[in-house]
């Protein structure tokens, strides 16, 4: 039994991860807003490189949770409009496995991606150098629970007209915390050179997430598809 | 154990029913509370002795923030019972809190703002208490615009009842973190009146004016949910048979 479900959870991933390979442009464009958005800052604000330096840290975390935003959308959209969401939803494979095959293959879609990038635009804002890491690492913890919490608001808005300002109307005012100790992981790193217990935090809301939110997209897609 | 009454508070018409007789003596209540409660902070509470009168606005403030939050659990605990239950009566219920709740809220943040102007100088600042009634006030207008999207009303149901779930689970983390984050940038400069340090002559209308908000909300969302009932229903025969009896009366 436990076989198969492994069986069932990795033919998932196979399955997400070829669709994704096909669609290469679907992975770069969140990659290219988030370029694009953070090289507006400078732009905006004049090149000189201490008030970048000091905007740094909110401004790459607020583009990157931008960047996942848009990302959400795509989440369920395309096996629910050509109707795989439907046979997933009465196949005997547990949905949690399926949803959690999900979520984490659009992490690694765009969540990792982004958490790559996020030292280049560091160095667009002239981020000092202890940011770095700091601004890596709160990255990758952040963006997983974004995955997991955005899943609930792309899951809720499916089946809704005029799905896509909706989304992140919803999905916006769950970011905050993350956007709190997110930034504050990097200033603080910067300021004092310690954020240990920022990461904790993140760490903690992912791991809760990870537990809590497939159920809640379980119950919104089976809505979906009333 | 009779689970009669349980059964029965499912079914729309008899909440309708019954509620009918209740309007006048919730509003009576309701009246009744509100009005002391409002002469006696305005008239007869003392005088601050550091802010002067510009703090009884306390009054209406302190209940109004106090039900802008219980609205947001009330409304997903009504949710809750309906996803669990299958119950129609309470995702009437929920949508129905859904506006009174928001628009407690955004009075929470016009008088906050209106009480900031003269006890701090300006009429909004970053406090953590601040930020979190209007993150508050974004996740009502998350669930009531999910509500709008929907064409199918049991999906929009059951949709909203998830999301003001999620968002139960959400508010203490983002009041915790907006706390967290308020006394990180800024250190406590200013400082609210506590609910501990104030004086029992301000205490006691201020209880009868959060008891008199509570019989307010109570009054609010039944009248929404009759309403709603009738729209809901407004296909059944009951309904007809209400209209027909009622319009010969009026005319």
């Amino acid at each position: 039994m436990q076989q198969s479900l492994l069986q069932g959870f990795i033919s998932h991933l196979q399955r997400d991860f070829r669709v994704v390979a096909r669609h290469k442009l679907d992975l770069l464009n969140p990659l290219v807003f988030f370029t694009l958005a953070v090289s507006l800052i400078p732009l905006g604000l004049g090149p000189d490189k201490k008030a970048l330096a000091l905007l740094a840290p909110g401004i790459v975390w607020i583009m990157a949770l931008l960047a996942s935003l848009l990302s959400l959308e795509a989440l369920f959209r395309s096996d629910y409009e050509d109707g795989s969401l439907e046979q997933i939803l009465i196949s005997p494979q547990p949905l949690y496995f399926v949803v959690l095959a999900k979520l984490l293959v659009h992490w690694c879609a765009t969540g990792l991606p982004l958490t790559l990038m996020s030292p280049l635009l560091g160095m667009l804002m002239s981020l000092p150098e202890e940011g770095y890491l700091p601004l890596m690492s709160s990255l990758l913890l952040g963006t997983l629970s974004m995955t997991l919490i955005g899943g609930i608001g792309a899951a809720l808005t499916l089946s809704a007209r005029r799905s896509g300002l909706l989304l992140s109307l919803i999905v916006v005012p769950l970011y905050i915390p993350l956007l709190i100790f997110g930034a504050s992981a990097v200033q603080t790193a910067i300021d004092f050179s310690q954020y240990q217990m920022q990461l904790a935090v993140l760490g903690a809301m992912a791991a809760l997430g990870s537990l809590a939110a497939p159920f809640a997209i379980m119950g919104a897609l089976k809505i979906s598809q009333e | 154990m009779n689970w009669q009454w349980f059964h029965r508070l499912g079914s729309p018409r008899w909440f309708y029913e019954k509620t009918t007789g209740w309007v006048p003596w919730i509003m009576l209540v309701t009246f009744s509370l509100l009005v002391v409660g409002m002469v006696w902070g305005l008239a007869f509470a003392p005088v601050d002795y550091r802010q002067g009168n510009s703090y009884r606005i306390i009054f209406l403030h302190m209940p109004v923030a106090v039900l802008s939050m219980a609205g947001y659990y009330a409304m997903a605990i009504a949710g809750a019972v309906g996803l669990i239950w299958r119950m129609k009566m309470a995702f009437i219920v929920m949508v129905s809190t859904a506006p009174v709740g928001a628009v407690l809220t955004f009075l929470a943040l016009v008088t906050g703002s209106i009480w900031g102007k003269p006890t701090w100088g300006t009429w909004w600042i970053w406090d953590a208490r601040l930020t979190s009634v209007l993150v508050l006030f974004f996740l009502y207008m998350g669930v009531i615009a999910l509500q709008q999207a929907y064409q199918n009303r049991d999906a929009a149901d059951k949709a909203c009842a998830i999301l003001s779930l999620v968002g139960m689970v959400n508010i203490p983390i983002i009041y915790k973190s907006v706390d967290w984050w308020s006394t990180l940038h800024q250190p406590a400069t200013i400082k609210m009146v506590g609910q501990s340090t104030i004086d029992p002559s301000m205490k006691y209308p201020l209880l009868i004016m959060i008891a008199g908000l509570y019989a307010f909300f109570t009054l609010a969302v039944i009248l929404y949910t009759r309403i709603e009932v009738l729209r809901r229903e407004s296909r059944s025969q009951w309904v007809s048979d209400l209209l027909t009896q009622s319009t010969p009366k009026r005319g």
